[in-house]
């Protein structure tokens, strides 16, 4: 499976959801297939696009929140995996592209290509729902799952090492962080 | 009977909430205890027990966008852990962050292990440009905390109060 492939499948439902992505190739990608307010890309800050995924889960439990991730990134945030457990947000779905490499920066190896299972790791942590596909339509089915599910999920999709030729978009990095919050408050009183 | 002061932790509390803050993130440390037990205690508030600091940013990150206002109870040493995060999320996305940071290695330090990190942390604070204020007495206590997260959301970045040692623990040293 290619991640631009999942994530051009599951596009339609991210229309009314809050979406968080990691920086690089994700970032890239759904930008290609097209921008929306409710989109956030961490563009740095590795690990850290989880923990921005339960602060907003946390701060608006009615709405749904789903955060795109990579292995890489997880692997340099395990702990934060505790931490979603523990406080278990009903309302946010995790998936984690895992194609057990970091690609922006040449392709080096993570520790997903030796072993390391992150969705065991998320399991193990607490997470109550958690799971391994690496077919288009078992990713289909377990992200339709997991929206429905209205629990803490971890989906981890296994993806091909392949990305965009180029990772800088013509997105500014605040615009889009305005634009967000705008998204984000335009229904708080 | 510990000595870290309760009647102080209430006050930074008190002005904590009094600054609009509904979402504490915390890693306990000795100085702490009692201000996470009143944010335990609090319907009102929402207690985010970390297992790294520097989950808090990312934490108080999304927070923030999504209308919340947030504080970070921390360690010296966890402000230290969460370096990157403070560049590479609050300050590259203009992220108001406020930071209570115990002042642990300055003067009157008797854990030799706090002293590395006390000799340290201001210095590290003037290079990242973040602008911090002392909290060492009550007297200043809530107008400080209230001027600092005033200028956190009109300059849209991090600040940092220190939490000191003349403020914290109450047996003299």
């Amino acid at each position: 499976m290619k991640r631009v492939d999942a994530l051009r499948a599951v596009y339609p439902q991210l229309a009314d959801r809050i979406v968080v992505t990691i920086m690089g190739a994700v970032a890239a990608e759904l930008q290609g297939i097209g921008h929306r307010p409710n989109f956030f890309y961490l563009q740095h800050a590795m690990g850290l696009a989880s923990s921005m995924g339960l602060g907003i889960a946390l701060a608006r439990p009615e709405r749904q929140v789903i955060v795109f991730d990579g292995d890489g990134s997880v692997l340099m945030n395990l702990g934060g995996l505790t931490t979603l457990a523990r406080y278990r947000p009903r309302n946010l779905v995790h998936v984690v592209f895992d194609n057990e490499s970091l690609l922006s920066v040449g392709g080096f190896p993570t520790a997903t290509s030796t072993g390391s299972d992150l969705a065991k790791i998320a399991a193990a942590a607490g997470v109550p729902r958690t799971s391994t596909v690496s077919a288009l339509d078992a990713f289909t089915h377990a992200f339709d799952e997991a929206l429905a599910a209205g629990d803490l999920t971890t989906v981890v999709a296994k993806v091909e090492a392949v990305g965009p030729s180029k990772f800088v978009t013509d997105l500014s990095l605040l615009e889009n962080r305005f634009e967000f919050q705008r998204y984000l408050q335009r229904d708080v009183r | 009977m510990s000595p870290v002061s309760t009647a102080n932790s209430r006050l930074v509390y008190d002005a904590l909430k009094a600054s609009g803050v509904r979402l504490m993130s915390a890693l306990p440390e000795t100085w702490l205890v009692h201000l996470i037990r009143m944010a335990e205690e609090d319907p009102a508030m929402t207690l985010v027990r970390l297992a790294k600091e520097e989950e808090g940013v990312g934490i108080s990150a999304g927070a923030h966008l999504a209308g919340v206002r947030s504080a970070m109870l921390m360690q010296n040493h966890g402000f230290l852990a969460s370096i990157n995060g403070i560049v590479s999320c609050a300050q590259l996305y203009r992220i108001p962050l406020l930071m209570i940071v115990s002042y642990r290695g300055e003067f009157g330090e008797r854990d030799p292990w706090q002293t590395e990190g006390g000799g340290v942390t201001e210095d590290l604070l003037r290079a990242l440009r973040i602008p911090f204020a002392y909290l060492d007495s009550p007297g200043h206590v809530a107008h400080r905390i209230a001027k600092a997260e005033t200028l956190a959301h009109s300059a849209n970045k991090p600040v940092a109060l220190l939490l000191c040692r003349d403020l914290m623990w109450e047996e003299a040293s």
